[in-house]
């Protein structure tokens, strides 16, 4: 069976700064992957990779077998329809109803008839629980309202592979939780992979089948739930347990930076 | 180096910059159009036709909605022409003549020209604005990841309402203008409506009319591209959109006014 995600020494520039610094990635059919990594680690940056928004500096991107970056148009299209991508902002579209943005993948890429979409689309609003609501406006929801639409949204057309960015950032822990236990039960009634950022360490805990950890552009450690918690890294415990790392500082670096002055090999900029 | 060399290259180099810039923007538009065009085309073969019902809604909002302010304010140069061209032409003596010129440069340069300024200031800021704040909430990413594309759902329709539209809306101001402008002068020079129509109506040919109904084609063009590519490019929050936007008028109605002379240079010599 193809993995449902195959990453390939993928590197990443943004500008000078080198982001992405050979990533290798796999997500298996049926899995739930998460990567998890402080801000600036880079999270954002492979996510828009995995969904083609981005072009690599070098290194493949695999989604479903294919390579994005290399498919024809229509291929691509193709493949869009058989993910679903569930934004950190939600992403609804502010013009239009919670229906009709549920309705939109459906009415674009298929021949349904009004009266199937209407069903589709309520559907998936009692999957997430948002029964009733498709006749509101965006801007009239609540956060972890917005996030279960655009989850519904995320699944109208039951894609193979779901992509959720930070599903429960900025959520009280039970709306949170709420959302965690909704992918779990998508995953299992469905059978999608799924790939979830997030930095929530017991969201990832609890939904995780394997985790990907990444730190200043690079997997530190790609693994099960337990063998992360067990992980003898340093690094990973003072993620873990939410220590500050002690950087060690360099005083002419230091200096040069108080100064506002460039340091010489900075086309790394964030590496001390 | 000296101290003046360095500005000179300082200078030098900022120069560059902005030219580059220029270009990139210039190419980023061209490829903007040429996209549009081509879902247009070919977006059913494609299975992404351009569907009619936004571009419904767009030629709704750009066309119709405007009107009551096209009316008043071609009606408004319309008399202004008249006043205008009567006192000018009384230091000839001449103010019977006042037809000729009111018809001319109302149909081939005022009414293109207005409703162009005008159309670029409501709709093409909208147009801006709204694409910016699509930009900043990641829904034009949402768009590309569901398989749609953003040109062929957001761009094409507001290309297609705005030259429909705006020719009809310039059609539209060709007459109120004219109109008002002979109840003006009908009852300064004490003649009669009917005999400023004949004279209009013998004034006037299609190609005038078409020449200002061509141009303002050309400004619906300009007036979607620059706003869309402002809007596409909007970085930094709320404060990015209100600065395209502002940028986009701006932009719009330069482009409107230095196109209309490379067009007038062109055409009538």
């Amino acid at each position: 069976m193809t993995a449902a995600v195959e990453v390939r020494g993928l590197n990443s520039h943004y500008g000078a700064r080198h982001i992405l610094k050979g990533v290798d990635l796999d997500v298996e059919d049926g899995e739930i992957m998460v990567i998890m990594g402080g801000s600036g680690s880079g999270k954002t940056t492979l996510l828009n990779h995995l969904l083609g928004l981005l072009v690599p500096t070098s290194g493949t991107v695999r989604i479903l077998g294919k390579d994005i970056n290399a498919i024809p148009a229509l291929e691509l299209q193709d493949l869009r329809t058989r993910i679903g991508v569930a934004f950190q902002s939600g992403a609804l579209f502010s013009s239009m109803s919670v229906g009709e943005n549920i309705a939109l993948p459906l009415r674009e890429h298929t021949r349904l008839d009004e009266t199937t979409i209407g069903i589709v689309t309520r559907l998936k609003l009692e999957v997430v629980a948002l029964a009733g609501f498709e006749h509101l406006m965006p801007a009239e929801l609540s956060g972890g309202m917005i996030k279960r639409a655009a989850l519904a949204r995320a699944i109208v057309m039951d894609p193979r592979l779901l992509f959720c960015d930070e599903p429960s950032a900025g959520l009280d822990p039970v709306v949170a939780s709420a959302i965690d236990d909704l992918i779990l039960r998508l995953r299992d009634a469905m059978g999608m992979s799924m790939v979830v950022v997030t930095h929530d360490l017991d969201s990832a805990f609890k939904i995780a089948d394997r985790i990907c950890v990444l730190d200043k552009g690079e997997v530190l450690a790609l693994d099960t739930v337990e063998a992360i918690r067990a992980s003898p890294s340093e690094r990973i415990q003072n993620l873990l347990n939410r220590r500050t790392e002690e950087e060690e500082v360099d005083p002419d670096a230091y200096l040069r930076r108080l100064l506002g002055e460039k340091a010489k090999e900075d086309d790394e900029g964030e590496r001390p | 180096m000296s101290k003046a060399a360095d500005a000179v290259v300082h200078a030098l180099d900022r120069l560059g910059r902005y030219v580059l810039r220029g270009v990139d923007e210039f190419g980023y538009a061209a490829a903007l159009l040429s996209e549009s065009l081509f879902w247009l085309v070919a977006g059913r073969r494609r299975r992404q036709p351009v569907r009619l019902a936004p571009i419904v809604a767009q030629a709704m909002e750009i066309g119709i909605a405007a009107l009551p302010i096209i009316t008043m304010l071609s009606g408004t140069i319309g008399v202004m022409l008249a006043i205008q061209g009567i006192y000018t032409l009384r230091t000839f003596g001449a103010e019977s003549r006042v037809t000729l010129g009111i018809a001319l440069s109302s149909v081939r340069e005022f009414s293109p020209l207005i409703t162009g300024i005008l159309v670029a200031g409501r709709s093409g800021s909208a147009l801006a604005a709204r694409l910016g704040t699509m930009r900043i909430n990641q829904e034009i990413d949402s768009l590309t990841v569901m398989g749609i594309s953003p040109v062929r759902f957001l761009v094409a329709p507001a290309l297609v309402a705005m030259v429909v539209m705006l020719p009809l809306l310039t059609l539209w101001g060709d007459i109120v203008a004219l109109f008002a402008a002979g109840i003006y002068v009908a009852s300064e020079l004490e003649s009669s409506m009917s005999a400023y129509w004949g004279e209009v109506q013998e004034i006037l040919k299609l190609n005038d009319v078409m020449h200002g109904l061509a141009k303002s084609a050309i400004f619906a063009v300009l007036v979607t591209i620059v706003g869309v590519a402002n809007g596409a490019n909007v970085t930094g929050g709320a404060e990015g959109v209100g600065r395209m936007t502002t940028r986009s008028v701006v932009h719009a109605i330069s482009a409107i006014v230095i196109t209309d002379m490379i067009f007038v240079f062109m055409v009538t010599r």
